[in-house]
C-alpha cells in the first residue's frame, strides 16, 4: 500500500516537474526553495546512514547535491561512484531546501521518493600499457644516471660529499 | 648645479659558481620532491589502483634523474650566499610544480598541464584553488597527492630538505628564511624544522584518528573514513581546504566535522613558536602573545560584519543557522584554509556585498607568521596597529616627551622605526598582488568584487572561491592566479630576487 502511494506521489511529482540541474539549483536557489523538484544525478561516496535516515551525495556533473532519504528508499541504492565504481544514476523527487533548518542550513533535497534509472557497476582497471613502458624505460635510464653518479663520485679526488661547516 | 653625489650599482652578471650552487641544492630538494611522490605511489598500489601508481612511479623517476643530473653536473663543495639561498627556493617551489603536475596530468582528471600545474601551486602554497575534474572518481592515489602537496608545501619544501638532504651546511639558514619563516622555534633551523615535523605528524595522527572516528559514527566507510580524516586534517592544519569530495566539507553533512575542522584550521594559523610553547606548557606566551590577540581581535570584528551583512540580506532562516554558516566562512577565511559548508556561488547569490567585504578583509589579514597559513599575517597588523597608536600617542604627548612603544611577541619588544617599515612594505605588497588579480579578473570580464574576493583568495592563499576558480576559466588568470599564489607564499623576497637575478643575466656586465 506505501509503495503504491509512493508510486503515485513519484508519478504526479514527475508529471509536474522537468529534471532540474545542480547548477540552476544553487544559481535560483530562492525560486525553488520549499518547492517540489526532480533531480537526476549519480550516487557518489557513502550512503551515511543517520538513524531511521540515511545522506547520500548525489553528482549530476556540474555540482553534488545532499540528499536526505529514508533508510528503506535508499536500500535501493547500490553502488556509489568512486574510482573503482561507477555509482548508480537515480531520480529523486523532494523538496529542496536553500538553507534547510534541520539540517544547520545546509542546501539539500529531502527525498520523498527515489527510481533507479541506471543501476552502477564496478569498474574493472585495466593496465595501462603505454605507461608501464614508460615506466620500465626510465626505470632503465634511471638506473643508467645512477650508476654514472657512483662511478664519478668514488673517483679518488673527483667529488666528495660538501664538508660540514658551522651553522648560521 | 647639482652638488650630490649619485653611485650607479653596477649590475654584475651571476657567475658560473652562481649557477652550479644554485643548481646543486634546487636538484638536491627536486630529488626529495621525487621521494616524496613514492608515498602516493604505494598507497595506490594498497588500494589495487595500478594505474594511478604507475603515473606517480613515472613522475618519480623523472624527478630523480633531473635531481640527479642536476647535482652531478653543478656538484659543489662551496656554501650559499643569500642571494643564491633566495633563487633555489623560488626555483624549487617552480619546479616542484612541474614534477608534481605529472602524476596529476597523467590521470586525466585534469584539462590540461596548465590545470595540473594550477592545482599542484595551489596545494604546495597551502591555497586550495582547484581546476580538477569529476573529483568524485578520483583515485586514492592522486586525492592523497593532491593532500599531500599542501602538507609538504606549508610545512615548507626546504623544511622538508634541511631535515632529511641537507646537514650541517649554514647555507640551510638563507633558504629557510627565502621560505617565509624568518623566525626559529629552537636556536639552529635543523633542529627548528624538525620540531616543525615532530609538531605536524603528531597532530597528523591525532587528528587522523578523531576525524575517521567521526566519520565512521557519521555513517562512512572505515576506510573512507580514515583517508578522508588524514586528508582533511592535512589540508586544514596546512590551511589548504582541498578535500576529497567535490562538496568540499558540505559533503559530510556533520556539525561535529565543522568543529573539528574549525579547531584543526585555527591551530595551523597558529604560529610554530606558539606550538612550542603550548608543548612546554608556557599557556601563558599565547595568551600574551600580540599576534594571538591580534587575530582574536579582527576574526570577532569580521565576524560581526559578516553577520550584519547575512543579516540585511536575509541569507538565512534562523540566527544559529546564519551563526554556524557564517562562522564557519570567517573562520576558514581568516585562517586561510578555503574550507567550504556552502557553495561558492552562493557568496555571491546569497550572501551580499557586506558579508562578502568582510570575508575579504579576512582572507586579506591571514594568520600567523611561521605558520602554514598566508595573507599580511597577524603580527605584521600588530605592528601597524602598535605604529599608529605611537604616533597617535606623540601628537597627544608634550613635546620633549620620549613616547615609546612595546608589544609582546614571544618577548618583550620596543617597537622600532625598522619594524614597522618591514612590516609596512610586505603589506604594501600584498595590496598590491591583491588590486592587481583584481584588475587582471576585470580585464577578462568579471565584476569588481568577484574579481576582487577571488584575487585575494588566491594572493593570500586561502582557496574559498566564488565560481571563478573552473576548469573553463583564460589560461591567462590561470597564470596571474599561480604567480599570485606563488608570490604571496614565498612573502616576495625570494621572488623579486629570482627576477633581479634574470635582470642581472641580461643586462649585467
Amino acid at each position: 500500500m506505501k509503495a503504491a502511494i509512493n508510486l503515485i506521489f513519484f508519478c504526479c511529482a514527475v508529471s509536474y516537474a522537468q529534471h532540474i540541474s545542480s547548477t540552476e539549483l544553487i544559481n535560483k536557489a530562492k525560486e525553488y526553495d520549499g518547492k517540489t523538484v526532480v533531480y537526476v544525478g549519480e550516487a557518489i561516496g557513502d550512503v551515511m546512514v543517520r538513524g531511521d535516515f540515511v545522506w547520500v551525495n548525489l553528482n549530476d556533473g556540474e555540482n553534488a547535491i545532499g540528499i536526505w532519504l529514508d533508510k528503506e528508499l535508499a536500500k535501493e541504492i547500490k553502488y556509489t561512484g568512486s574510482y573503482q565504481a561507477k555509482g548508480d544514476r537515480l531520480e529523486i523527487a523532494g523538496v529542496f531546501h536553500r538553507s534547510c533548518i534541520q539540517h544547520g542550513g545546509d542546501m539539500d533535497i529531502h527525498a520523498q521518493n527515489l527510481r533507479k534509472i541506471s543501476p552502477g557497476e564496478l569498474v574493472k582497471e585495466k593496465l595501462h600499457t603505454g605507461k608501464r613502458n614508460f615506466t620500465i624505460i626510465l626505470l632503465g635510464i634511471l638506473c643508467l644516471v645512477l650508476i654514472f653518479v657512483r662511478r664519478q663520485s668514488s673517483r679518488p679526488g673527483q667529488l666528495r660529499r660538501p664538508a660540514k661547516l658551522p651553522q648560521e | 648645479m647639482c652638488c650630490g653625489i649619485f653611485f650607479k650599482t653596477m649590475i654584475l652578471k651571476p657567475q658560473l659558481q652562481d649557477l652550479k650552487n644554485i643548481g646543486y641544492y634546487t636538484g638536491k630538494i627536486i630529488i626529495g620532491i621525487g621521494l616524496t611522490m613514492l608515498v602516493p605511489a604505494v598507497i595506490g598500489l594498497l588500494f589495487a589502483e595500478i594505474n594511478p601508481a604507475l603515473d606517480f612511479l613515472i613522475a618519480t623517476e623523472i624527478t630523480l634523474i633531473i635531481g640527479l643530473i642536476l647535482t652531478r653536473v653543478c656538484f659543489t663543495e662551496k656554501d650559499l650566499n643569500w642571494m643564491q639561498g633566495m633563487i633555489v627556493v623560488s626555483l624549487s617551489w617552480l619546479a616542484a610544480m612541474l614534477i608534481g603536475a605529472i602524476p596529476l596530468y597523467l590521470s586525466g582528471h585534469w584539462g590540461c598541464y596548465l590545470d595540473a600545474c594550477f592545482d599542484v601551486m595551489s596545494g604546495l602554497t597551502t591555497t586550495g584553488l582547484t581546476l580538477v575534474q569529476d573529483l568524485d572518481h578520483l583515485s586514492y592515489a592522486h586525492n592523497l597527492w593532491r593532500h599531500f602537496t599542501p602538507f609538504i608545501g606549508g610545512q615548507g619544501i626546504v623544511v622538508i630538505a634541511l631535515c632529511f638532504f641537507i646537514k650541517g651546511v649554514s647555507g640551510a639558514f638563507k633558504m629557510y628564511v627565502g621560505e617565509a619563516r624568518d623566525e626559529r622555534v629552537l636556536p639552529n633551523v635543523i633542529s627548528t624544522s624538525r620540531f616543525i615535523w615532530l609538531v605536524s605528524i603528531v597532530y597528523l595522527i591525532l587528528s587522523t584518528l578523531v576525524l575517521g572516528t567521526v566519520g565512521i559514527a557519521n555513517g562512512m566507510k572505515p576506510v573512507n573514513a580514515f583517508f578522508h580524516g588524514a586528508c582533511i586534517f592535512m589540508a586544514a592544519f596546512d590551511t589548504a581546504g582541498f578535500a576529497p569530495q567535490s562538496q568540499n566539507i558540505l559533503y559530510y553533512h556533520s556539525l561535529l566535522f565543522e568543529v573539528i575542522t574549525i579547531v584543526i584550521m585555527l591551530l595551523g594559523a597558529m604560529n610554530f613558536n606558539l606550538h612550542y610553547h603550548l608543548w612546554t606548557g608556557n599557556r601563558r606566551e599565547i595568551w600574551r602573545n600580540i599576534e594571538t590577540r591580534m587575530l582574536c581581535i579582527t576574526i570577532v570584528v569580521i565576524f560581526l560584519i559578516t553577520l550584519i551583512g547575512l543579516n540585511q540580506v536575509g541569507s538565512y532562516p534562523r540566527a544559529l543557522i546564519m551563526f554556524r554558516k557564517g562562522f564557519y566562512q570567517v573562520i576558514s577565511a581568516h585562517t586561510t584554509t578555503g574550507y567550504m559548508t556552502i557553495y561558492a556561488r552562493q557568496f555571491i547569490n546569497d550572501w551580499g556585498d557586506l558579508a562578502l567585504a568582510g570575508l575579504i578583509c579576512a582572507m586579506a589579514f591571514g594568520g600567523g607568521t611561521c605558520s602554514t597559513a598566508g595573507g599580511i599575517k597577524a603580527l605584521r597588523l600588530g605592528i601597524i596597529v602598535k605604529a599608529l597608536q605611537q604616533d597617535l600617542k606623540r601628537i597627544i604627548s608634550p613635546e620633549p616627551a620620549i613616547v615609546e612603544q612595546r608589544l609582546h611577541h614571544l618577548k618583550e619588544i620596543f617597537l622600532e622605526d625598522k619594524q614597522v617599515r618591514a612590516a609596512l612594505i610586505i603589506t604594501l605588497a600584498y595590496l598590491a598582488l591583491y588590486g592587481v588579480g583584481a584588475l587582471v579578473g576585470m580585464f577578462y570580464g568579471y565584476a569588481f568584487l568577484d574579481s576582487l574576493f577571488e584575487s585575494t583568495s588566491a594572493a593570500a592563499n586561502v582557496g574559498l572561491s566564488c565560481g571563478i576558480t573552473t576548469p573553463g576559466m583564460p589560461a591567462g588568470l590561470k597564470l596571474t592566479y599561480i604567480v599570485q599564489m606563488w608570490a604571496g607564499r614565498l612573502e616576495f623576497m625570494s621572488v623579486f630576487t629570482l627576477i633581479g637575478f634574470f635582470i642581472a643575466a641580461i643586462k649585467g656586465k
